[in-house]
């Protein structure tokens, strides 16, 4: 794959929590590159690892050891400023817990980002932005006076209206039910369909994972399987597979 | 961004609401203080303008320096010679002194420190020059009448044809027939200022100042300019008399009573600043808790690539709006605290001028500043701590503020700035030498601040097990509400300290006073007892107006008395400074004790007519020794020629003297009119009823003279003290008031962060009365933290600063009061808990299950 391709890259990378007797390795080594323009799952058991990774990918957090690039920019080193301008000009995230601020409304809570970097939004993209999501009339709604799963499409807005290089989900259906997890899947595969956005998603529902074009496996902190697509039952299948093959070793 | 934050405030009611309340209070203090002293300036300056509104030039006598109530009266025949001169169209002559009404039940009407003015009008003028309107009857005429202001008459019940009794200064009680009744120009209130009215004559000669006049009122001829007829009379101006015009005079008689107004104005400002200070601790303290309960909020809005710049602006811009609404409301609410502190003064005896409410543009500037200032200092801290939030704490369950990189250094930067505080205290207390005394008050204020907040921030390290003590009444008391809020109390140290740091310092505070004023009694007491070996004294009502000399020499007279001799003060000016001169009747040697460092008590009665007793501090300060000559000048302008014979060293309770004291002969002969601050007796027999009685027959005539027995001489002294004190603790109160509100803040928010733990334990079985009375529990013990740190605190401070006045003072803990103090905590502790503990027991326990 050539290096150009990989939005997120990431080198050997370890995070070990706490310290002596007690330490946890959350991640023992990954390495991996994250394609532009593709959907990419990242799936395990619980405790695999995979919010860990996730935040080191989207910088929140720091390796214990290895690199990590984002469009290119080396990220493990940098300081507080270098990354919360990165995260302006790159990243997008989409929380299980929506994160919408309780006092703004729908369309203040999407224009965020944006307001956060003092620029303004193009109107035909937010035009073209909220009709995608289906918000159109639900723009001067509070967060409390909308659905699980609008507030979680007034997310997923929120993380594409600056245009990122990447948009992070950690479990953007962990707190809705199949119907509206189904509508948030289809928005986020339409976006990466229509606008070539690359998003980066942790799950384990395996529905979830079928839409991706691709799915990491991790199992104790490492990735254990690389694959290019898969159907909900095929992922089933290989999430039990692996479960039984951690536990035999 | 900023537009966000606003929203996100102005979208929390309650929280703004509460926030602000801190606030609300302090600047309330400073702009009803300023609405009050502003409108009783202009309710004097209203008086002396419509007492002058036609007089073009107006002659007074002038004291030789003080202000000019102590100047002497001058000769009459000024009058005639103003009259001769041509600018003059007319002119009038009066004489103003003061004069004290008696009641039906042979007391001196008196409205707490106003006084009882007494004029003279001329009842066959065309009353020109009278500011006085006559509403009935005739103005006086005569040696047996007298007009008096309507609302004495009112006060008395009074009409035209009845009698009054009335004590002229430095005179018997005279009968007289009230001839008129008269109000004072348009203006409303005189402040609870009598007035007694009588003719020329009259007037002159009750008040001893026959051939005598206190001022001209000039009219001028109509094309003369007032300036020219000033210099005119420049000219004709007998000695110790100066000349003004009219707007000149009023405009000096106002900034005259503005400077005695501007202690006044400092002296309630300061509670203001009290109150504020406070209010910073609770809004820090308010501000950090929402903070902590908002990090997810923050984290987010850092994940979107806010800075943490931007989240500073955020907390600020916040802090900004809440100290503009707090402060906009403070200082219309300070219009109600100003009625509400002149109602405080009114029940304490003293009655201020008022016309309408003076709302000036600096009452305006100084609360909105002030009160926006402080908010925004106070947000300071907690906006720091909002930027530690990472954005992880974003996606982080129950993420904690982690402490900061200076927390483990907290205990130790406390202690260097309670260290730093106590020295500044010491200093400011003990060096009095090469310090001036504005620094030295300054560094005790500072030191007392900067202690409290170095006890404010050690707090959260002794709260824990202070909380597990005073939270063991609840446990027992309570069941299981007592021991989870005893736990609850403990769970954040931090939050419950600086909750409770509110609280202590208003009630240190207070402590510092009642230690002081302990103090001050216990020393005054002392030195009463030590000092007096007098039977009985003599004093008026009030204690600390001067009763006549012939009182005295009524029960000279009489002969009664073994010994008579009393003392009088007035004031004098030596080595370039106005000091407290004293004079001492013959006699006195035998009814007071002090400690003679030259001479001995029998030097009081050989003094002679220059002969001086001075006090130790005075005679090192000007290098006095035996026979040291120097000159004093009393305010008539004439001169004393005196020589040291004794020296005493002035007991630290209280001197009977001033730096200064002379004979009565030499004061009475350079003073009009001398009186008596007290007067001392010994009778044969000493203190029995049928003595009291004597003496109270005798002094029939003068009502406003009280005979008293030490300990009545005592109480009465005191009483003084204790109007100020119990004034002290309802100004400080407003402190303990606005912790209180800090308690409730806390208290409302806490139960908002425990919502679905509190839910659980109402599913679980916990009845509502049950989770008040948890939140009651955990409200009393944080307030008795406030008090477990206050009271001692101020007990220690107290204690310093008794030590530091002038002799020292016996160091008094006055329990009583200090079990006062903790009820007072309790009941704050109980006040505050009743709204957050309503909202604790009214969550459902499915909502609060629900939520989130
Ligand atoms: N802040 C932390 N401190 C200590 N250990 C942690 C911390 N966060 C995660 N861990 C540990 O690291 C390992 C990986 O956790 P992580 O949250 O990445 O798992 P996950 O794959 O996201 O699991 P889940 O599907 O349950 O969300 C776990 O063993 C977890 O206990
Ligand atoms: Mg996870």
């Amino acid at each position: 794959m050539n290096a150009t391709e990989a939005i997120v890259s990431a080198q050997n990378v370890t995070r070990r929590y706490g310290q002596g007797d007690t330490a946890v390795d959350a991640l023992r080594g990954v390495s991996l590159d994250i394609e532009r323009g593709k959907l990419t799952a990242i799936m395990g058991p619980s405790g695999s690892g995979k919010s860990t990774l996730m935040h080191i990918l989207a910088g929140l957090d720091k390796p214990s050891s290895g690199t990590v690039q984002i469009a290119g920019k080396e990220i493990t080193s940098m300081g507080d400023n270098q990354l919360t301008l990165l995260r302006r000009e790159h990243i997008g995230f989409v929380f299980q817990f929506f994160n919408l601020l309780p006092m703004l409304t729908a369309r203040e809570n999407i224009m965020l980002p944006l307001t956060v970097a003092g620029k303004e939004p193009e109107a035909s993209w937010f035009e073209e932005l909220i009709t995608k999501v289906g918000l159109k009339d639900r723009l001067r709604h509070r967060p409390s006076e909308l659905s699980g799963g609008q507030q979680q499409r007034v997310a997923v807005a929120r993380s594409l209206v600056s245009k990122p290089s990447v948009v992070f989900a950690d479990e953007p259906t962990g707190n809705l039910d199949s119907k509206t997890s189904e509508e948030i899947l289809r928005l986020l595969r339409d976006s990466s369909d229509t606008y070539g956005q690359t998003i980066v998603m942790v799950t384990h529902d395996p529905r979830a994972a079928a839409i991706a074009d691709r799915i990491l496996y991790l199992a104790d902190g490492a990735i254990v399987l690389d694959q290019r697509g898969a159907t909900a039952a095929e992922v089933l299948q290989t999430m039990n597979d692996l479960d039984g093959h951690s536990v035999a070793s | 961004m900023i537009r966000i934050a606003l929203k996100d405030l102005l979208g929390r009611k309650l929280r703004l609401a509460l926030t602000s309340l801190a606030v609300v209070m302090g600047v309330a203090m400073v702009s009803g203080t300023f609405v009050l002293t502003d409108t009783i300036k202009h309710g004097f300056s209203q008086i002396f303008s419509t007492a002058l509104q036609n007089s073009d030039v107006v002659i007074t006598g002038k004291a030789a320096f003080g202000n000019d109530q102590n100047a002497p009266s001058f000769p009459a025949s000024a009058l005639d010679k103003v009259l001769k001169l041509p600018g003059v169209a007319d002119a009038a002559g009066g004489v103003a002194d003061t004069a004290q009404f008696v009641g039906a039940d042979g007391k001196v009407v008196s409205h707490g420190g106003a006084p009882g003015l007494a004029f003279s009008v001329n009842a066959d003028g065309d009353q020109h020059f009278n500011p006085l309107n006559l509403l009935s009857g005739t103005w006086p005429r005569g040696r047996t009448q007298i007009a008096v202001d309507k609302d004495t008459a009112a006060d008395l019940k009074l009409a035209v044809g009845s009698t009054v009794g009335v004590i002229p200064r430095g005179g018997a009680v005279v009968h007289l027939k009230v001839s008129g009744i008269v109000s004072f120009g348009s203006v409303g209130s005189l402040g609870g200022a009598t007035l007694a009215i009588f003719d020329l004559p009259t007037a002159q000669t009750l008040f001893q100042k026959e051939g005598k006049l206190d001022e001209i009122d000039v009219a001028a001829q109509p094309n003369v300019p007032s300036s020219e007829l000033v210099a005119q009379i420049k000219s004709i101006l007998p000695p110790h008399t100066q000349v003004r015009t009219g707007e000149e005079q009023a405009a000096k008689a106002s900034s005259d009573t503005s400077s005695a107004l501007s202690f006044l104005e400092y002296f309630l400002l300061a509670f203001g600043f009290i109150a504020l200070f406070v209010g910073a601790f609770v809004i820090a303290n308010t501000l950090s808790i929402t903070i902590a309960q908002r990090t997810r909020e923050f984290a987010t809005l850092r994940t979107m690539g806010a800075t943490g710049r931007q989240v500073i602006g955020v907390v600020l811009a916040e802090g900004l709006v809440t100290g503009l609404v707090a402060a906009t409301i403070g200082l219309f609410a300070g219009v109600g605290l100003a009625k509400g502190l002149d109602e405080l003064f009114k029940s304490f005896g003293i009655d201020l001028p008022q016309s309408g409410l003076i709302f000036a543009s600096r009452t305006v500037i100084v609360s909105l500043v002030l009160g926006t200032a402080v908010t925004l200092i106070a947000s300071v801290w907690p906006a720091v701590r909002a930027t530690r939030v990472p954005p992880i704490a974003a996606v982080r369950e129950g993420f904690v503020l982690p402490p900061g990189r200076f927390h483990r250094l907290g205990p130790y930067v406390a202690l260097v700035i309670i260290g730093v505080s106590l020295a500044l205290v010491c200093v400011g207390a003990f060096v009095k030498h090469g310090i001036p005394t504005a620094t030295r008050l300054e560094m005790l204020g500072v030191g007392v601040l900067g202690s409290f907040i170095g006890v404010a921030m050690i707090a959260s390290r002794i709260v824990r097990p202070l909380a597990s003590l005073l939270g063991r009444p609840a446990q027992l008391g309570a069941g299981v509400a007592g021991t989870l809020a005893r736990a609850n109390s403990m769970r954040n140290p931090a939050r419950t300290a600086s909750t409770a740091a509110a609280l202590m310092i208003g009630l240190a505070l207070v402590t510092i006073v009642a230690v002081l004023a302990a103090g001050v009694r216990g020393s005054f007491e002392g030195a009463v007892k030590e000092e007096f070996q007098a039977d009985y004294a003599l004093t008026s009502e009030n204690g600390f107006l001067p009763t006549s000399v012939d009182s005295a020499d009524a029960l000279r007279k009489a002969g009664v008395a073994e010994v008579v001799a009393g003392v009088r003060a007035g004031q004098g000016r030596a080595f370039g400074k106005t000091i407290t001169l004293t004079a001492a009747e013959k006699g006195l040697s035998q009814m007071l004790v002090l400690k003679w460092t030259l001479g001995d008590a029998s030097s009081l009665d050989v003094l002679g007519m220059n002969g001086a007793v001075v006090d130790k501090d005075y005679a090192k300060s000007h290098h006095l020794v035996d026979g040291s000559p120097f000159t004093l000048l009393v305010p008539s302008g004439q001169e004393l020629h005196l020589m040291v014979k004794a020296i005493f060293d002035p007991p630290s309770g209280g001197s009977p003297f001033g730096p200064v004291t002379v004979s009565a002969e030499a004061f009475d002969s350079v003073t009009h009119n001398p009186q008596n601050v007290f007067t001392f007796m010994n009778m044969s027999g000493g203190v029995t009823p049928e003595n009291t009685a004597i003496l109270n027959d005798v002094l029939k005539s003068y009502p406003d003279a009280k005979v008293q027995t030490e300990s009545e001489f005592i109480a009465n002294q005191e009483a003084g003290i204790n109007i100020f004190l119990n004034m002290l603790f309802v100004l400080l109160g407003l402190s303990v008031i606005v912790s209180l509100f800090g308690i409730v803040n806390t208290l409302v928010l806490t139960v908002f962060e425990r919502t679905r733990e509190l839910g659980m334990l109402r599913a679980v079985g916990m009845t509502r009365r049950q989770t008040r009375r948890m939140i009651r529990q955990e409200s009393i013990i944080t307030a008795l933290i406030g008090a477990a740190l206050g009271i001692p605190l101020g007990v220690g401070l107290g204690g310093l600063f008794g030590q530091a006045l002038p002799g020292g003072m016996p160091f008094i803990v006055p329990w009583g009061q200090i079990v006062i103090f903790v009820f007072a905590a309790l009941i704050v502790g109980l006040l505050a808990a009743i709204f957050p503990a309503r909202r604790a027991a009214k969550l459902n326990p499915l909502e609060a299950l629900q939520y989130e």
